[in-house]
């Protein structure tokens, strides 16, 4: 190798890393857009599943339930004359 | 030629300054334009009950805000907005216009997400969204001393909220966004500090129970016109609190106009005088002295007993009888007699190694601990008085602790509000054979001859003891008509899996006693509890009929 060609060489290795960087960059901002955009959806279904149990156990409260399992279902506890064990 | 290169060099020389002196000044004026740091809101973490059933969740709501500098630029119609925020128009633009100077101004806080995405889309300038959360206790009332609450920050203000305030809170996170000159998100640019969402809590509780003493507790708080309760159910083999009542109580989620009364959970920061309910670590203490045993008779008649100047009472003269009748009758006299006949200090370690005077442990924010003071300081009539649960203060949660000694073979264990996934390393502060015998005399309370026939439940064997303390009144001494009710029981009694004590303070309806009205409510609670957790019947006539209907030998 001769002088005269390192100076040409690092230079072009020089732009061709600089362009890397660019790419690298645009690539980073590119990918965090995708995962910002997912991760928002994630969230987005993560608080639809808290407003979802929410609301389930909202309906599910045991004063409700019991009310309209005495009143509306006519249903009643099992006297315990009646139970029989199995073992 | 020069002129042309000259100009080049003029053109170099600026690009030059341009990228390379002023790079960091221009790129900053150039950001501060458009790149914005947002905080990414964390949630704050669910709490849910021992099956993972939710007894408190974050869920988001959005606060509507406008920049009015930016809006004044271009104003547009407001009345559109009003409508949708269901506020006043013209107030609206009131608003708007006197605080002009200002970058942020809330038009209105913690609306549902559906109608913060009507209010975008009327894409005025200005406006924009914040997201926060609003905590929902989907058991209202029903758990509400427990849990506790946050307030408007979302921070815990009371009850375990507030104990485990750092645990659930989660930490804000915040990006580099481009915001355009409206002020609206373009696109996400980096990532600054990561958000980490709050963890999920799970308690101890199981919503059934807590559910089931509560509807007791209040329906019995209400018949008597008591001036409070408390009910607490504790698994006997791990210490875990199922459930957990107190009356009155609050709605977590919706407190305007409360008085702070409410707020107290009192089965952990009131104390009483556990009277009667604490007879059976009395003769617990007897029986580890060696001075009696199960077979030892005490004269109790007349039925009155004088200690220096004062005189110990019992409501009628029962003659001479053992120490599981001592129990099963209640007999003051029996107790004190036997509290003097041993030393002091024993007393004293029993019910120290109970747990009394001490914490339970189970890190609630506002915990008392009781009195207890050392056997050194009493003069007889203390030690006379102790021995029927007088001259200590203890809470329900204290009293309920001491009684899984008497359910786990002598082993005091640590409380806790959090579901365990081991048994705790317990601590043996009585021998299992004094725990045997003891047991048996508490069968005999909840008898048809006992004082607590009521707390009885069909198929299974229950043991127990009551408790009617007197009052103090204000000038000192014991109040005539103010009384505490308490029961504390377990159930099975061949194996007892659940612990409960029912403390009902101030009864005003015509009857006062313990067995009259906090056993009723260990009955019916308990049933229903040992039902709901499978936990099959130990009562040798139920299972003999009940059994052989199935052909079995057992």
């Amino acid at each position: 190798m001769n002088n005269k060609w390192i100076l040409p060489l690092l230079g072009v290795l020089v732009l061709v890393s600089a362009l890397g960087v660019v790419f690298a960059k645009h690539q980073n901002r590119k990918l965090y857009a995708e995962l910002s955009e997912l991760q928002k959806q994630r969230d987005t279904m993560e608080l639809e599943w808290g407003r979802l149990q929410l609301e389930q156990s909202t309906w599910a409260t045991h004063g409700r339930v019991e009310k309209i399992a005495r009143q509306k279902l006519k249903m009643r506890n099992v006297d315990y004359d009646k139970v029989v064990i199995v073992k | 030629m020069f002129l042309v290169m000259g100009a080049c060099a003029v053109l170099v020389w600026r690009a030059v300054d341009l990228h390379v002196f002023n790079k960091t000044f221009l790129q900053n004026q150039g950001d501060a334009r458009s790149l914005r740091v947002d905080t990414v809101v964390a949630n704050r973490g669910m709490i849910t009950d021992r099956h993972g059933e939710p007894v408190a969740i974050s869920t988001p709501v959005d606060s509507v805000w406008i920049h009015p500098e930016i809006y004044l630029k271009e104003p547009q119609d407001l009345s559109s907005l009003a409508k949708l925020l269901k506020l006043d128009a013209s107030k609206l633009r009131a608003k708007v216009l006197k605080r002009k100077s200002r970058e942020f101004v809330y038009l209105k806080r913690r609306i549902n997400p559906e109608l913060a995405k009507q209010v975008m889309q009327l894409e005025i300038p200005g406006v924009s969204l914040q997201r926060e959360f609003r905590r929902y206790y989907p058991m209202g009332e029903v758990g509400a001393h427990i849990i506790g609450f946050t307030n408007v920050d979302d921070m815990g203000q009371e009850g375990l909220e507030l104990a485990y305030n750092d645990w659930l809170k989660g930490e804000d996170g915040q990006q580099r966004v481009i915001k355009d000159r409206l002020g609206r998100v373009i696109k996400p640019v980096a990532l600054i500090k990561q958000v980490h969402p709050g963890k999920e809590l799970r308690l101890s509780l199981d919503r059934r129970l807590q559910y089931l003493t509560y509807r007791e507790l209040k329906r019995t708080v209400f018949k008597h016109r008591a001036k409070s309760g408390s009910a607490i159910i504790l698994d006997a083999k791990t210490g875990e609190i199922l459930s957990l009542v107190n009356q009155p109580s609050y709605n977590p989620n919706n407190r305007r106009n409360l008085k702070g009364s409410r707020y107290r959970n009192r089965a952990v920061t009131d104390t009483f005088e556990p009277g009667s309910s604490v007879k059976p670590f009395t003769v617990a203490a007897a029986l580890e002295s060696g001075q009696f045993s199960s077979r030892s008779i005490i004269d109790t008649s007349p039925g009155r007993y004088r200690v220096g100047q004062s005189t110990i009472r019992d409501i009628r003269n029962f003659g001479r009888i053992n120490l599981a009748t001592v129990i099963q009758k209640s007999s003051n006299v029996g107790a004190s007699k036997v509290a003097l006949a041993i030393p002091g200090e024993n007393l004293w370690r029993v019910h120290n190694g109970l747990g009394f005077g001490m914490s339970t442990g189970s890190g609630y924010p506002g915990e008392v601990e009781g009195v207890l003071t050392h056997s050194a300081e009493w003069r007889e009539i203390d030690q006379a008085t102790l021995a029927f649960g007088y001259g200590m203060a203890v809470t329900p949660l204290q009293l309920a602790r001491a009684y899984t000694v008497l359910a786990n073979d002598g082993v005091l264990l640590p409380i806790s509000f959090l579901a365990q996934t081991a048994v705790p390393q317990g601590e043996r502060v009585l021998k299992a054979k004094t725990v045997r015998q003891l047991s048996n005399m508490l069968e005999k309370v909840v008898t048809g001859e006992g004082t607590g026939s009521k707390a009885r439940i069909a198929g299974y064997r229950v043991a127990g003891k009551t408790g009617t303390t007197k009052k103090t009144s204000t000038d000192g001494g014991y109040a005539d008509d103010r009384y505490i009710s308490v029961f504390a029981g377990m159930a099975p009694a061949s194996d007892p899996r659940l612990v409960m004590v029912v403390m009902i303070n101030e009864p005003r309806d015509k009857v006062y006693y313990g067995g009259e009205v906090a056993a009723p409510v260990f009955s019916k609670v308990m049933a229903g509890a040992l039902r709901l957790m499978n936990i099959a019947p130990d009562e040798k006539d139920y299972q003999s009929v009940h059994m052989a209907a199935l052909g079995e030998n057992k």
